[in-house]
């Protein structure tokens, strides 16, 4: 059972946005090159998949840009400014490093700094012991735990 | 008295998020907040060239007064919320273009015959280029061009009534 179920799993095909071979450029290499810089560019309509991903129409519209300019000979850089200057860094799976974005891409260091900050402090000062217990308190302690 | 306040904390932080949730919900109630919502890169821009079958760049110029200008589709159900929003604008004499876009002509007609034609030129974007070419990411979207054909405004989804409110009395006043 198990075997024949493999074999099944063997024969299906992986789920690729790209359902339809006509969109695919006839060059393998340039498709290649097309998927690979398809993966960087958002789905402005998922927003969280990229373009080679996702099933929107607004993504194959935005695959057969990219093809059709790649094959025209303009290379990746011209293409991301290009979709910039519409869609915004947003398109963007990757955030350029801007002062907008500044403290996202610093908040790993911040992270880091804070918490080993936090450990040099307790290191520094372990807290003090508590105080012994006074007269009064072991009295109610000892009222509370006899038997 | 230390203690005690450091047992506030957590609620207090909690208080916080629960307010800005709250917050958060209501501007997306009004339509004056979208989770999804990307900045236009269109505004205060001059209209990107383009020609459509019905209009083009040229002749929202030569109109040299501000209008709406409304992507929609018949296949878009939000479209039909907005139809009556965009109807009540049409009654209030609110210059609104519409671009129908990514659907067949007779559909387009056959919705407008439906839910009321509010638009007072009609152009089709078959192919979805210009729609791109403006950053939609979707239906409806709607830009407010000022009489030099620069885009000063701009809305994804269906307009909010408030919204659209402040737009009439913007332009009767």
């Amino acid at each position: 059972m198990i075997r024949i179920l493999a074999l099944l799993l063997l024969l299906s095909a992986p789920a690729f946005a790209i359902s339809d071979p006509a969109e695919a450029l006839p060059d393998p290499k340039m498709e290649a090159r097309a998927v690979e810089f398809g993966k960087t560019l958002r789905c402005l309509v998922c927003q969280n998949e990229s373009i080679e991903d996702s099933g929107a129409d607004l993504a194959r519209d935005l695959r057969k840009i990219v093809r059709t300019k790649l094959a025209a000979g303009e290379s990746e850089p011209q293409i991301r400014d290009w979709l910039v200057a519409r869609y915004g860094d947003f398109v963007l799976l990757k955030p350029p490093m801007t002062l907008g974005t500044l403290a996202l891409w610093a908040s790993p260091v911040i992270c880091l700094l804070v918490g080993g900050l936090v450990l040099v402090m307790m290191r520094r000062n372990p807290s003090a012991p508590p105080k012994p217990l006074s007269e009064a308190e072991r009295k109610r302690l000892e009222g509370l735990t006899r038997t | 008295m230390n203690r005690r306040l450091l047992l506030l904390a957590p609620l207090g932080l909690a208080a916080i998020g629960g307010v800005s949730f709250y917050a958060m919900l209501r501007g997306m109630k009004r339509g004056t907040f979208d989770p999804r919502g990307i900045p236009s890169q269109m505004l205060d821009k001059p209209l990107p060239d383009f020609d459509l079958p019905g209009f083009n760049r040229a002749d929202v110029l030569k109109n040299a007064r501000p209008i709406l200008i409304n992507f929609f589709a018949s296949w878009c159900a939000p479209c039909i919320d907005e139809a009556p929003i965009l109807l009540k604008l049409r009654q209030a004499h609110v210059p609104l273009w519409g671009i129908a876009y990514k659907d067949k002509h007779e559909a387009t007609d056959a919705f407008l015959v439906r839910q009321g034609n509010p638009f007072a030129h009609l152009a089709h974007d078959d192919a979805g280029t210009v729609g791109i070419e403006w950053g939609i990411t979707g239906v409806p979207e709607t830009f407010l061009v000022d009489a030099a054909g620069i885009v000063r405004w701009h809305f994804a989804g269906p307009l909010p009534p408030e919204a659209a409110d402040a737009l009439a009395t913007r332009f009767t006043s």
